[in-house]
């Protein structure tokens, strides 16, 4: 895939013509299909809905297809959903799982190919060049935003930095000293780069950084000023989850309207959460994708509860993939803070190792300065209230190093009086997300 | 020879450490003595009062949560080193002091009561009386606080 030095168009396939793609498409879902049905799981769901691989005639007939959840993965730990000998893996991904256990994802030798193509995509339609150095500041191991993007930036033929995650000092210091054109992190992160040199006495403007492709978690067009004006780059938005493939599912081009889709690799559909029937033209659903080239765990109509809305109308830039819009929820509670999934029942499960019962709780998470910060209030109750110091200090101690072991994170914890938090009926509520709100 | 106290948790915010303060108040229950340990986000309020267990009754239906400790009221002499000597005493018999605080001052002319939370306050009661040191009774303990 030789790059044209004004172009930032890395694959041709991006621009095919839509009834051109229509047929790729089809051809691909076979394929899926039939790969698909080497595994057991599969098997079972495609025989279950009557479907054989030859009856898909058009994209559409993706609907046909059962879908694909989060617990179908947990449920077939660790790689029950693989569809090719174990001997051809060649690389193992993970996501975080509310049991403490990670999902795991697997990879041949020709999903690694295609997805640094992936990679490639976004990174170049953001202006990457070969002659640039890039700073990778995700977490290298089993997440896949760090090996990811690093495998994209050397197929562009560019210079990865693996910075990995933490000690912003040290990140800071090699970004002044390597002077790398180009910064990948989580949005919430660049931010936080910027304001930690600036405590330094070093001007991030002064960086010398260009441009940043930053995924992994929500964000806001405020947000892309805000990291535009303090680091002096063109921020860009790339979207991607490790069940579908990673990051390179989609991505934002010079337009920065919208993040195309990668149609030629996945067939995505934007659904009413609660009816499953496609949304309306332009209308925010559910992303539910179905995988066209993977080979070691295809996955078919794959839930993702992230919602979005589909821009079908043609884009100047001329690639012809439909563009999602920004991610504005989730159709679940799963949240994200510092750029870690963390779903409120991993707390839950924390609190009642500690415990041996749940006792009530309230999560809240806010943003008041660049770093998420979550305070987990958890109320006291009789049979753990000590009159000793050192017990009730050790307790939130406990609970404290539990959350962080179950969900990976560090969150406060705060004991509050009996009957503080509020209850309701059925449901309660267990986050308060003042991330959410307007400031 | 011992006294029971109650213990509260209290969170670190405005109204908290009134709240108990007022139903005591309404219940006619007079507060003897108390001491207030506090972290940064919380607190545990200790009090001494006559009748403990109506207390912690309308402490509960109020919504606190309330434990029961067992005290010890010492007499401490009231000077400079009185507390030192009684303090070097519990060494010499092997005990570890969690908390103490003052009950009352003058009593019986030239001493002072104070309360002391040990781990094992049966064996401590022994152990003291052995060494000289005066542990009161309920009683005692009450008339030196003038209830």
């Amino acid at each position: 895939m030789a790059l044209a030095p004004e172009s930032r168009i890395w694959d041709p396939a991006e621009t095919l013509p839509r009834d051109e793609l229509a047929r790729l498409q089809v051809e691909r879902l076979r394929a899926t299909l039939e790969r698909a049905a080497r595994n057991g799981f599969y098997r079972e769901a495609l025989a279950r809905a009557r479907v054989r691989p030859e009856e898909v005639r058009d994209p559409d007939d993706v609907r046909r297809l059962p879908f694909t959840v989060k617990d179908d993965l947990r449920e077939n730990y660790p790689l029950g959903l693989l569809a090719v000998p174990r001997s051809e893996i060649a690389r193992v991904h993970g996501s975080s799982g509310t049991t403490g256990r990670p999902t795991f994802v697997a990879y041949t030798r020709g999903d690694l190919e295609r997805w640094s193509g992936l990679c490639a995509r976004f990174l170049v339609a953001g202006g990457l060049r070969p002659e640039h150095l890039v700073h990778v500041a995700f977490g290298y191991g089993l997440f896949t935003g760090g090996f990811g993007l690093h495998q994209g930036i050397e197929r562009v033929g560019a210079g990865v930095v693996p910075a990995a995650g933490g000690n912003t000092p040290r990140q800071v210091m090699l970004l002044r000293d390597l002077g790398p054109e180009v910064l990948v992190c989580t949005p919430s992160y660049a931010l936080h780069i910027a304001e930690v040199a600036r405590g330094e006495g070093i001007d991030p403007l002064g960086l010398g950084l260009r441009f940043g492709p930053f995924g992994g978690e929500p964000w806001t067009e405020e947000m892309r000023r805000a990291i535009e004006g303090e680091l002096g780059v063109e921020a860009y938005n790339n979207y991607g989850l490790s069940e579908v493939v990673g990051p390179g599912v989609a991505g934002e081009c010079s337009a920065r309207g919208g993040m195309h889709v990668s149609e030629d690799h996945f067939l995505v559909e934007c659904l009413d959460p609660a009816s499953l029937e496609p949304a309306a033209e332009g209308e925010v659903g559910e992303l539910v994708f179905t995988s066209l080239t993977k080979e070691a765990m295809p996955v078919v109509r794959y839930r993702t509860r992230d919602l979005a809305s589909l821009d079908r109308t043609p884009c100047p830039c001329g690639r012809t993939g439909v563009r999602m819009g920004r991610v504005v929820g989730r159709s679940d509670d799963m949240l994200i803070i510092r750029g870690v999934n963390v779903f409120p029942s991993q707390v839950e499960e924390a609190l009642l190792r500690v415990e041996g019962a749940a006792p009530h709780y309230l999560i809240e998470v806010a943003r008041p300065g660049t770093l998420d910060e979550a305070v987990v209030k958890v109320e006291i109750r009789p049979r753990n209230f000590s009159d000793e110091m050192r017990q009730m200090v050790e307790l939130r101690d406990r609970l404290d190093h539990e959350i962080h072991s179950v969900t990976g994170i560090r969150m406060k914890v705060e004991l509050v009086a009996p009957n503080t938090l509020a209850r309701s009926e059925g449901k309660a509520r267990r986050v308060i997300d003042h991330r959410m709100e307007r400031r | 020879m011992k006294l029971r106290q109650l213990s509260l948790f209290l969170e670190n915010r405005p109204g908290q450490l009134k709240l108990p303060c007022q139903v005591l108040g309404h219940a006619g229950i007079d507060i003897l003595s108390m001491s207030l340990a506090d972290t940064q986000q919380f607190g545990i309020l200790r009090l001494i009062v006559k009748d403990e267990e109506r207390a912690r009754r309308v402490l509960e239906e109020a919504g606190c949560v309330v434990k029961v400790t067992e005290v010890l009221a010492v007499e401490v002499p009231d000077r400079a080193g009185g507390l030192a000597e009684v303090l070097e005493a519990f060494e010499l018999c092997g005990l570890s002091v969690e908390y103490i605080y003052p009950l009352s001052a003058g009593h019986r002319g030239k001493t002072a009561v104070l309360a002391f939370r040990v781990e094992d306050p049966d064996a401590a009661v022994k152990l003291l009386g052995q060494s000289g040191i005066r542990v009161l009774s309920r009683e005692e303990a009450f008339e030196a606080m003038g209830a």
